[in-house]
């Protein structure tokens, strides 16, 4: 009996063994698919650190319709546009595009752009050598600014895509902010205006 | 329930001797609690299932009163959505699982002539603390902002940026719930490697015996995974993670992989147990051998190895590229060849039988032709392209059902009435199961066969409201949704009924063609039975 009993608490810890085992992968899915889509591009994420402008060969003979939209998450106040709405451009050529952003409400607001590609494999031809989205921008009660966004489309870009979207939302992060000073927004156009 | 062993017909006089061993059974409300008998455990859990398939059904009456008519009428959308939610999670970790459970109990040490279960303490625990997880979430209905209503899926940001308080208490209790079936998952598997009687070699052992050890790995592979994304959500939610927040570098998507990285196994959780039922009773009621038991074996192991790479059958609509979507697509289809094989070797196994149709075969026979449905609309839904039109729509809702109601609930009801004479030792009132079975048959493809017409015509899932032109079927729909839950109480009569040992005593064997190790012990069974291992042949 007593041999039982071992063989039976042996087994249990091989199969605790798993269970915990399986606890953990649950929680290395999340780093693993970071990973994965950081190398299939699938999920339309793009890279949020600037990349460096090359000589790139300027491919002439692609012309690439670029589209930007914008969207607010819910909850989030500010007014959000996309100045230049579509933009033909042939891969290796830098571009700059801007956005008009503005805080219409009575608080200090920080916010966070979030880039969403589509169709997603485009996203890891998308270099951008600046771009508003790298950091978190605050705002002051009814300030306005004018972000801009420099990037160019990697000529290796598959040959099927002609046309592709990117699409900002905006999010409110200013309870999470690591910066709560708005003065320090460089793309800010106007003072807060007095009174409000 | 005292009394039961007090009265004795004649019959039941040559079975006499046995009933010694019942004698130092403990009594009252202690016997219960502190159970470690395999037979009083199995025994709580299928009240326990029975009881929360009530609760759940009660729900669902509140959805189908609601849909009763287009328009808002009886209860506010909130509320409809706490409802949909409650509903799939009691049916889910409450009916279904706990069902399986116990019928593992009073089954698995049976069939393979062990004594009990080989873990009979931890048996009583992850018993005991199921009550409690389910009280939680039922009483998360009750606090102020409501209770879930994130749907049973709960995807982010639902569950965590548009949630109420609540969610930690959901939260706790499926971890609890999650603690509770791997318990019982570790439990079967220690039985079935370490307790078979010499001679049950692995492809000797019964199919429910095959079909649970299967379900057990996949438990202990999956629920894990499921603790993990509820904890992601409580501290997404409570703590300032962004797990699931694209704000802070998180993606909700990844939410769904990971949730149906988990879910999609365990629907088969859900009906592989099923599967070995329907694998015993068909062979009995047709008095001849299964045919190809050795590729049902094969046929479940690979069932359960495909269904952790069809996950994202469910996501086709969250733009995924097109060669995962092709992967997924190709994947799931894959999947239909070995549940092919099972519905093919049951049709064989009846072909040229002498059949009869006692009550549990009559809810076999409706499981495989009305599973086989929900399997065929499975597959229209794994097609990618027509998915987009039918995610979220009423049409998944009859595909889910088909499997899960008439598939793995059937198959538990056919259980029930296929081994309840040998727990009892008499046989169970037949007028009344009858009647249970012809109700529930009618009412419940009353109930879910319309609901793939509104779903092609794109009415969508967990809406409190319908456009017009869904107001007919929907009635008939909700026609339907009661007569099932009433016929539900012929069920519950007949239940009580033979709790109170009332019928006909029964043979050893009870069936004809009945046979397995369960059918050579006394009926009823014994407190205690196999104390001596049996030798299998
Ligand atoms: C032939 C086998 C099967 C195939 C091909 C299949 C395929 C699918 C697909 C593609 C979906 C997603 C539909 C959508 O949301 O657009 C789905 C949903 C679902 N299936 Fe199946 N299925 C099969 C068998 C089963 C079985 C056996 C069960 C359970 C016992 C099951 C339970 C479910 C559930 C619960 C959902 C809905 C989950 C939700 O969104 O709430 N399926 N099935
Ligand atoms: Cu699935």
């Amino acid at each position: 009996m007593t041999q039982k009993n071992n063989q039976n608490r042996n087994m249990v810890l091989k199969l605790v063994v798993i269970v915990i085992g399986m606890f953990g992968f649950g929680f290395a899915l999340v780093p693993l698919y970071d990973v994965f889509c950081d190398i299939t591009g699938i999920n339309g994420k793009t890279r949020n650190s600037a990349a460096a402008y090359e000589a790139v060969e300027i491919d002439e003979s692609r012309e690439i319709t670029v589209e930007f939209i914008t969207r607010t998450n819910t909850g989030m106040p500010w007014e959000f546009r996309a100045e230049t709405k579509r933009v033909k451009v042939h891969p290796g050529e830098l571009n700059t595009v801007s956005f008009y952003v503005r805080n219409p409400a009575s608080g200090n607001i920080v916010a966070q752009a979030i880039p969403s590609v589509s169709p997603g494999l485009a996203a890891l031809y998308l270099n951008k050598t600046e771009c508003f989205c790298f950091n978190q921008q605050p705002l002051s009660a009814g300030q306005e600014a004018y972000m801009p966004m420099q990037f160019y489309v990697d000529p290796q870009l598959p040959e099927d895509i002609h046309y592709f979207t990117v699409q900002y939302t905006l999010y409110d992060v200013t309870a999470r902010a690591d910066d709560l000073d708005t003065q320090a927004n460089p793309f800010m156009t106007q003072q807060p205006e007095s009174g409000k | 329930m005292s009394k039961a062993t007090d009265v004795m017909t004649p019959d039941d006089a040559a079975h006499g001797h046995d009933e010694h061993h019942d004698h130092h059974i403990p009594k009252g409300i202690t016997r219960w609690l502190f159970t470690t008998n395999h037979k009083d455990i199995g025994t709580l859990y299928l009240w326990f299932a029975f009881i929360m398939f009530l609760v759940g059904g009660a729900m669902a009456m509140v959805i189908r009163a609601e849909l009763f008519q287009p328009g808002l009428q009886i209860v506010d959308p909130n509320f409809f959505n706490q409802m949909t939610t409650v509903h799939g999670l009691i049916m889910v970790f409450g009916a279904v699982m706990p069902a399986f459970t116990g019928l593992a109990n009073w089954l698995v040490p049976m069939m393979i002539g062990a004594p009990d279960m080989a873990l009979p303490r931890m048996n009583n625990w992850s018993f005991w603390i199921l009550p409690f997880a389910f009280l939680i979430l039922l009483s998360s209905l009750f606090v102020e902002g409501g209770g879930p209503a994130f749907g049973w899926t709960f995807y982010a940001p639902l569950s965590t940026t548009y949630s109420g308080d609540s969610t930690a208490l959901f939260v706790f209790s499926v971890h609890i719930m999650g603690i509770s079936s791997i318990m019982g998952a570790i439990n079967v598997i220690v039985t079935i490697f370490n307790m078979r009687a010499p001679g049950m070699t692995w492809m000797k052992m019964p199919l429910f015996v095959w079909t649970w050890l299967i379900t057990a790995f996949l438990l202990i592979a999956v629920m894990p995974v499921l603790a993990g994304a509820v904890t992601m959500v409580l501290t997404d939610k409570f703590f300032g993670t962004s797990f699931f927040d694209a704000a802070g570098g998180g993606d909700p998507v990844m939410f769904q992989h990971i949730f149906w990285f988990f879910g999609h196994p365990e629907v088969y959780i859900m009906i592989l147990p099923a599967f070995g039922i329907i694998s015993h009773i068909v062979p009995t009621f047709a008095r001849k051998r299964l045919f190809g038991y050795a590729s049902m074996v094969y046929a479940t192991a690979s069932i359960a190895l495909l269904s952790f790479i069809v996950w994202a059958h469910h996501m086709f609509t969250t733009g995924m590229p097109l060669f995962a979507e092709m992967f997924f697509m190709f994947a799931t289809m894959l999947i239909s060849v070995p549940t092919g094989v099972k519905v093919f070797n049951w049709v064989a196994t009846m072909w040229r039988g002498s059949l009869s149709f006692e009550v549990p075969m009559l809810f076999a026979i409706a499981f495989i032709v009305l599973f086989t449905i929900g399997g065929l609309s499975g597959l229209m839904l794994a097609i990618t392209p027509v998915d987009f039109q039918y995610h979220d729509t009423y049409f998944v809702v009859a595909h889910f059902h088909y499997v899960l109601v008439t598939g793995a609930i059937f198959s538990i009801m056919a259980a029930v009435y296929y081994w309840l004479p040998k727990w009892t030792g008499k046989m169970f009132d037949v007028t009344l199961a009858k009647w249970h079975f012809w109700c529930s048959l009618i009412s419940v493809n009353l109930l879910f066969f319309p609901m793939h017409f509104v779903g092609l015509a794109g009415m969508p899932r967990r809406i409190p409201d319908y456009s017009l032109q869904f107001a007919d079927f929907n009635q008939w729909i909700s026609i339907g949704g009661f007569a099932f839950g009433l016929s539900q109480f012929i069920f519950l009569a007949l239940l009580i009924k033979a709790c109170k040992k009332e019928g006909e005593p029964v043979s050893d064997q009870v069936w004809e063609g009945a046979e397995g190790l369960e059918w050579e012990i006394p009926s009823p069974a014994p407190y205690h039975t196999f104390e001596t291992p049996p030798v299998v042949k």
